[in-house]
């Protein structure tokens, strides 16, 4: 679903990615984890294009992400067909972003409507079946300002899932959040695993990345140092760096 | 055991206290209550104010009329003042250079120059040219090019006709104001967290649906109270028409009548009085302005979750 060959990313003269190399398979939940500042939410923001890439390839569902190769060379694609891209890929980002002028059903429909030019009324019920789905089929005339941080980080599991998206991306979608109601965004995204979602997860908690990740991928400094089963990462780390983290977050 | 006890036991007597004195306040409550009842005296026995006479001549149908176009040219100039506004400060965030720069000279230019100064120049843009025409630009050099002679315009106006009265005064101020509100909403737009433009793009939002749907109704926020400011400032600048001249205006009528009856006084008091009354309208429009785009942020219920917890306050009580 995702791979990604010897991607670089720069800002200015920082080398913030040094030449990443993974692939993502189909219906595969894949956790990375790594200090801050090591490259793990930026990677993810390449993904769907949200930052260019400086060198090397990636693709999602087999097709270069923001480029489109052409004689030898790669031309930029307009802005309409990022937007298209996008559109095949859900993001969650760590402080939810919810548009703070709607309400959580507004919310989770406003891109259908706009973007997929869904009927209002089909919108509205997929809208609310989405909302029950992760439990807040009570909240749906809500404010994001009414709800707390777990409830917002759920309306936007909502939102994203709104664009029936192949592929989900979570940058920390639980660091914002009060610990008592981490429980509940990890719950809904158990329950996406489990329906066989795509997922690529950057987060803290290897709690969640040992018992529903695939694969697990400590990433530092820029590259991947390590990445394997959740299971043999973390009991048994091959290298120096990720044994060090570990010890540090464990 | 002992917290148990107290919770139980009767709730601790209240406290009576005798409050703190404040003789200052009473002090400062007096003189003004002095500093007013002056005032009013004033109003009631000076004779110049000639009260009557002004109540008479304030709704005599030239004035109702001036006020009419008064308010007619305020709300048609911030109309066009704010869309000239929204697409410059869009213009003026454009990744592009020229169209950015043009922006930025525009507002440059408009706030530069006085009101009353660039609407005694749009009224004498017909001495310019006789006639404005619209048509493809440099048309007659390129014919002359090719060897034909003619032009290829399709619409002539004659530039006696729209700078004069009216039309002028609206295109002076709502150009000049145009200006002002490029940077009001350019702070609106820039206020507003770059993550929810993310958020937009990331679920394949173009960036027109995203600064529609997004960005410009959160800008909003930020946005009204200094264009009811601008508002009222329009409200009072459409008396600087005199440099058009625009005559079917509230002040001048008003001055009209004053200086024909040798009524000064009176007919200052009646401008204040409309000025301040249009003023206000203005300002209750505002508020409800202002409420309506506040949805999400206060803690304020809306009608269709009030009807929600209605629904289950009834459910629980059956």
């Amino acid at each position: 679903m995702v791979r990604a060959e010897r991607v670089h990313k720069r800002f200015g003269h920082v080398e913030v990615l040094k030449g990443i190399d993974l692939a993502v398979a189909p219906r595969e939940v894949m956790c990375v984890i790594g200090p801050s500042g090591s490259g793990k939410s930026t990677f993810l923001r390449c993904i769907n294009h949200l930052e260019k890439i400086d060198a090397g390839r990636l693709w999602v569902d087999g097709r270069l992400v923001g480029y489109r190769e052409h004689g030898g060379k790669l031309h930029e694609l307009k802005d309409r067909e990022v937007a298209a891209q996008r559109r095949e890929i859900g993001m969650v980002f760590q402080r939810f972003h919810l548009f703070p002028h709607m309400t959580a059903l507004e919310n989770v429909i406003e891109a259908p409507l706009r973007v997929k030019g869904v009927g209002k009324q089909e919108a509205r019920a997929r809208g609310t079946e989405l909302l029950e789905r992760v439990g807040l089929g009570d909240r749906v005339h809500n404010y994001p300002n009414q709800l707390s941080g777990g409830q917002q980080q759920r309306v936007a599991i909502a939102r994203a899932l709104a664009m029936e998206p192949k592929l989900m991306l979570f940058d920390e979608p639980t660091s914002a959040l009060d610990p008592e109601l981490v429980g509940e965004v990890l719950d809904v995204m158990r329950g996406l695993a489990a329906d066989g979602m795509t997922m690529v997860v950057v987060t803290h908690e290897m709690g969640f990345a040992r018992e529903v990740g695939d694969t697990l991928v400590f990433m530092d400094d820029g590259v991947v140092v390590e990445s394997g089963s959740p299971r043999q990462v973390l009991t048994d780390p091959q290298h120096e760096r990720t044994r060090a983290f570990l010890s540090k977050v464990l | 055991m002992a917290a148990d006890t107290t919770t139980r036991s009767a709730p601790p007597e209240e406290i009576r206290a005798v409050p703190v004195r404040h003789p200052g306040r009473w002090v400062a409550a007096a003189v003004i209550a002095v500093l007013v009842a002056m005032f009013v005296h004033m109003l009631v026995t000076n004779p110049v104010f000639q009260w009557s006479f002004m109540f008479d001549n304030m709704f005599s149908a030239p004035v109702l009329r001036g006020a009419r176009t008064t308010l007619v040219m305020t709300v048609l100039a911030m109309v066009i003042g704010v869309l000239l506004g929204v697409v410059l400060a869009v213009m003026r965030l454009s990744p592009n250079p020229v169209v950015s720069g043009a922006a930025w000279v525009y507002v440059w230019f408009f706030r530069a120059i006085p009101r009353i100064v660039l609407l005694f120049f749009v009224a004498n843009l017909g001495a310019l040219y006789a006639t404005y025409d619209l048509g493809f630009p440099f048309d007659r050099q390129v014919m002359d090019l090719f060897g034909f002679t003619g032009d290829l315009r399709f619409l002539g106006l004659n530039g006696n006709q729209i700078f004069t009265g009216f039309t002028a005064g609206l295109i002076g101020l709502a150009l000049s104001e145009g200006a002002y509100m490029a940077e009001i909403v350019r702070a609106g737009i820039q206020s507003v967290d770059p993550g929810q433009t993310e958020a937009a793009s990331a679920l394949g939002m173009s960036r027109s649906t995203a600064m529609r749907r997004i960005v410009l109704p959160q800008a909003m926020r930020v946005i009204i109270p200094p264009t009811g400011n601008e508002t009222i400032a329009m409200l009072k600048d459409t008396s600087l028409l005199i440099a058009v001249p625009v005559t079917i205006e509230l002040n001048f009528q008003l001055r009209a009548i004053g200086s024909r009856t040798f009524q000064i006084i009176p007919m200052a008091v009646a401008s204040i009085l409309w000025y301040a009354a249009l003023a206000s309208l203005l300002m209750i429009g505002q508020h409800f302005l202002e409420k309506r785009f506040s949805r999400g942020f206060g803690a304020r219920e809306t009608r269709a979750q009030r009807a929600a917890r209605e629904a289950r306050e009834v459910g629980s009580t059956h």
